[in-house]
């Protein structure tokens, strides 16, 4: 098992309801993300390109911030999902200075939080809420070790790329191009 | 000028609008500090959203304390299919929101200043009721004119026609998609509607006229082109600016401003010269193609070339695009249209340009909506009026519905025709400062009212104004009219309370009711509370309020017409000819080209650029701009200006800058340069709805500027009286001009 997102970035507006579907389902604080969108324009008027990105934490199978964590609050779970334990976090911090995707946050309560890529719901079945709300549903989540999965199809089929792929952490989200 | 109404800030009064710093709103009980995900069972309860108009239907969560936390689509239904956008993902900030109104306030004069006082609800609806008595005792029901949006404004709107006035107009027409109704009309015999039935999910080609479609952010139509997008549909969009549509399209046609119904005329020629039309079509259903032969023979690419800046060889490859999709394909109409007041004739070319390539009535095209009945519940009939919107707007002799614009005008003795002077306002969940141009026009209009209303669930600027404000309370906390939506079938869909109003909020039903009592107009509320109403009609229709309850949404077969024309079906068109006109004969006969022409219109002066303004996908307009969640994702809004501009003008990235209109009009507020290459170098472009005024929106006061109030120079369409705000310029000032005599009133500047 291991757990993917991909995501279609000719079909994302950039609308950022992931963002506040993710902060609702987790009672992420507002102020604070788990999610975010980015755009990056390219080209000169009227050759325009831009390009919308949902990102999040990559759950990375080669996880910087798991290797870093002094306590063991971060780590990895079936699947290849990477969670922080609230009570065993310290709030040091290194594992935020480690990720080259900044995907993580300190809670006003102290802890480290960040995607878990909605465990509670993948666990009952569910898509990740951000997955689920997306109204253009340019978001996919499943597991690429079957090769049937539709993430796995659409890996197979179309361009895509990861993000920070220079630093080697081997993420789990991945971008259709 | 001396203001006889100076504008209050509700926070003067102390009314607590305590500032909740980011993070500062947590949702209690749904999160355990040693838990990695949130773990609860919630009930939920049906709603369908108040955030925008599309209406989607789906559900509210609340917690095991009462606390609603989050809001999910119902997959049931047709405007969202289990997805909210999310302005009505992010609809639980307007629950809870600490800046709402809570209480009754009336206006209150202590000498020379003038202040909120709370008041309990039977002193402001008493005061509401003896002044409704009073000024129809004096001028007569009609002279109470009611300005109003969304479902508050329903309630609102039987409270008048019983009362006996028909004053009643709201910006969704004259200021939006007033243009395209009476264009396809004309041309179709049938409105556009809402939501517009597109069938893009099914389309070849999708053709967008400046219609930003992934930042409006119409749910089921965002969701379509994204299915489009995945069936390898063309799309095509013409915009001066980048916009998300526009990068998502397989032509982006970055037209000089203005100048759309040029290049619109030139794809009608194409189509025409080369014989790219649908001529079983046009010849089985159309009128007066010969004559639009004949009217369009000069209109080249070569010759739009010149107005357009669009390539020829672009505005005929664009037009072989379309006609080979054709019928599945969509020129679409567009929503927000004001633009230039020639915008009914704009609105008559694009639906020409469908008629053509037989898109009307046909797969991928536009498919033939049918909504479900919803009886009215009985009540004796609404009292005739002596006048109305339509006497207001009588010289827009096409216009469909009240013009906002003119019942402001007929507020102003000066301007009042033939004795039919409005005296007094109710303003129901719309915020005109915002929502209508010409800030000075609504100024002098409330200036010489003798008393206005206003109802909202927030502190907008247009309740700085009013005599009394009555706070309505949030979607999430009451019942509302049936949604009954028109769609490839019918559908119906409830809004029930998910959790009791907070604070002395009450439903609008309620003050409808309570007013309407007060006013010995019982017959006409003739209930002890909504369930009663929604029950009665929804037995009427073969459900029960306790079904809907548990279901939230009902979708039923259809009964009329089949979705789609079959080939070659007789079909009569609701027009004068029974027939699509490309020729109007009403428009003729009214006066007015039958044909769409072409006209130039005003250019910016040297320095100047031309206002451009659209929407966020995570705002609508000034109701959200405050709301915790949304402002979250966007706190203010910025000047989008190209790099060239900005390098002429020595304007760096981030800068706040002042803006001036061509009447010298001074934004009240700073906004942020965001210099990007998504925007032509003759025009600026901001998101509407920022700028707000009202110091008790704590969040969003004085973040951004206010499109609506540098848009002073409006074009009316003379068809039906939209008010055309594209036409105006703005200079940038990088010092702060308000240091001078120019300066804003002092009571909108101090705290």
């Amino acid at each position: 098992m291991r757990y993917a997102m991909v995501i279609d970035t000719l079909k994302c507006v950039g609308c950022s309801d992931c963002v506040v579907a993710c902060q609702t389902e987790n009672n992420v604080p507002v102020g604070y993300c788990r999610d975010w969108v980015t755009e990056s324009v390219g080209g000169t008027y009227p050759s325009v390109e831009i390009e919308l990105r949902s990102e999040r934490c990559n759950h990375c199978s080669n996880a910087p911030c798991v290797r870093c964590c002094p306590t063991g609050a971060s780590h990895i779970v079936e699947g290849g999902i990477v969670l922080v334990t609230h009570d065993e976090c310290i709030g040091c911090g290194a594992c935020i200075e480690s990720c080259p995707y900044d995907a993580r946050y300190t809670h006003p309560d102290g802890y480290v939080d960040k995607c878990t890529f909605c465990m509670h719901r993948v666990e009952k079945g569910q898509k990740p809420a951000c997955v689920a709300v997306c109204p253009t549903k340019c978001m996919y989540f499943g597991d690429l070790d079957d090769a049937n999965s539709e993430v796995s199809q659409l890996l197979k089929k179309r361009e895509h790329k990861v993000l920070a792929p220079e630093a080697g952490t081997q993420p789990n989200v991945f971008y259709l191009i | 000028m001396i203001t006889r109404r100076k504008f209050i800030k509700i926070s003067a009064l102390g009314m607590g609008a305590a500032t909740m710093g980011a993070g500062a709103i947590q949702l209690l009980g749904a999160h355990s500090k040693s838990s990695n995900y949130a773990i609860q069972d919630f009930t939920r309860y049906p709603t369908y959203c108040e955030v925008c108009f599309w209406k989607c239907a789906g559900w509210t969560y609340v917690d095991k304390e009462g606390n609603i936390v989050k809001i999910k689509g119902n997959d049931k239904d047709t405007h969202s299919n289990g997805r909210f956008c999310p302005r009505g993902t992010g609809g639980v900030g307007m629950y809870h929101d600490t800046d709402r109104l809570q209480v009754p306030l009336i206006r209150v004069k202590d000498g020379d200043n003038e202040t909120f006082k709370e008041a309990t609800w039977d002193e402001a609806l008493e005061l509401i009721a003896s002044k409704m008595k009073s000024i129809k005792a004096k001028y007569g029901p009609e002279a109470f004119g009611l300005l109003k949006h969304g479902a508050p404004g329903k309630h609102m709107e039987h409270l008048f026609k019983s009362y006996g006035s028909d004053t009643i107009g709201e910006p969704a027409y004259a200021q939006c998609r007033g243009p395209r109704e009476t264009a396809f009309s004309m041309t179709f015999g049938s409105w556009v509607g809402s939501p517009e039935p597109t069938d893009i999910r099914d389309t070849k080609c999708l053709v967008l006229i400046g219609s930003h479609i992934g930042e409006n952010m119409h749910n089921g139509q965002v969701q379509e082109m994204s299915d489009a997008i995945d069936n390898g549909a063309t799309i095509i969009t013409v915009d001066p600016r980048l916009s998300t549509a526009a990068s998502k399209s397989k032509y982006w046609l970055a037209i000089k401003p203005a100048t759309d119904l040029a290049l619109l005329l030139a794809w009608i020629h194409v189509i025409i010269e080369e014989e790219l039309y649908d001529k079983k079509y046009v010849e089985q259903y159309g009128y007066g193609f010969d004559e639009l032969k004949n009217h369009v023979r000069d209109m080249t690419p070569e010759w739009a070339y010149g107005i357009t800046t669009i390539k020829p060889s672009v505005i005929r490859e664009t037009a072989r695009e379309m006609a080979h999709a054709a019928p599945a394909v969509i020129v679409h109409p567009g929503r927000h249209v004001v633009w230039y007041g020639d915008d009914t004739q704009r609105g008559r070319a694009v639906a020409i340009l469908n008629g053509l390539l037989g898109s009307w009535g046909r797969r991928g095209g536009f498919y033939f909506p049918e909504g479900k009945s919803i009886p009215k519940y009985p009540h004796p009939p609404y009292p005739d009026t002596k006048w109305s919107w339509e006497t207001l707007g009588e010289q827009y002799p096409l216009a469909e519905m009240g013009i906002t614009t003119e019942i402001i005008r007929a507020s102003i003795p000066s301007e009042a025709k033939d004795g039919h002077l409005v005296k007094a306002w109710m303003v129901a969940g719309t915020n005109l400062i915002k929502s209508i141009p010409n800030k000075r026009l609504i100024e002098d209009a409330i200036n010489s009212i003798d008393f206005m209303v206003v109802v909202d669930t927030m502190p907008s600027d247009i309740a700085g104004y009013a005599d009394v404000v009555l706070p309505e309370c949030t979607y999430l906390e009451r019942y509302d009219g049936i949604r009954s939506a028109s769609h490839r079938h019918p559908s119906i869909a409830l809004r029930m309370p998910a959790a009791k109003p907070k604070y002395e909020t009450k439903p609008a039903w309620w003050i409808a009711k309570q007013i309407g009592e007060r006013l010995g107009l019982q017959a006409y509320f003739n209930y002890k509370n909504y369930e009663e109403v929604l029950d009665w009609q929804l037995k009427k229709i073969g459900s029960s309020l306790e079904e809907m309850q548990k279901i939230g949404v009902k979708n039923f077969d259809r009964e009329e017409n089949p979705l789609y024309l079959s080939e070659g079906e007789p079909y009569e068109f609701n027009t004068n000819t029974g027939k699509i006109e490309f020729y109007s004969t009403e428009l003729e006969n009214k006066g007015f080209d039958p044909l769409p022409k072409y006209t130039p219109h005003p250019e910016p002066p040297a320095g100047f650029y031309r206002l451009n303004y659209g929407r966020a996908p995570m705002h609508t307009f000034s109701r959200t701009v405050n709301n915790p969640n949304l402002n979250d994702l966007m706190d203010e809004n910025s000047l989008w200006v190209n790099p060239k501009s900005a390098k002429v003008m020595g304007i760096k990235n981030g800068q706040y800058v002042w803006l001036k209109n061509q009447d010298d009009i001074l934004s009240t507020f700073p906004i942020k340069v965001r210099i990007t290459e998504r925007i032509r170098w003759d025009s600026v472009y901001m998101v509407h709805g920022f700028g707000q005024t009202n110091k008790s929106m704590s969040r969003t006061y004085g973040k951004g500027a206010a499109d609506t109030e540098m848009i002073t120079h409006i074009m009316t369409d003379p068809i039906m009286g939209g008010t055309g705000m594209r036409g105006n310029f703005v200079m940038l000032l990088t010092e702060n001009p308000h240091t001078n005599k120019n300066a804003p009133q002092k009571e909108e500047q101090e705290s």
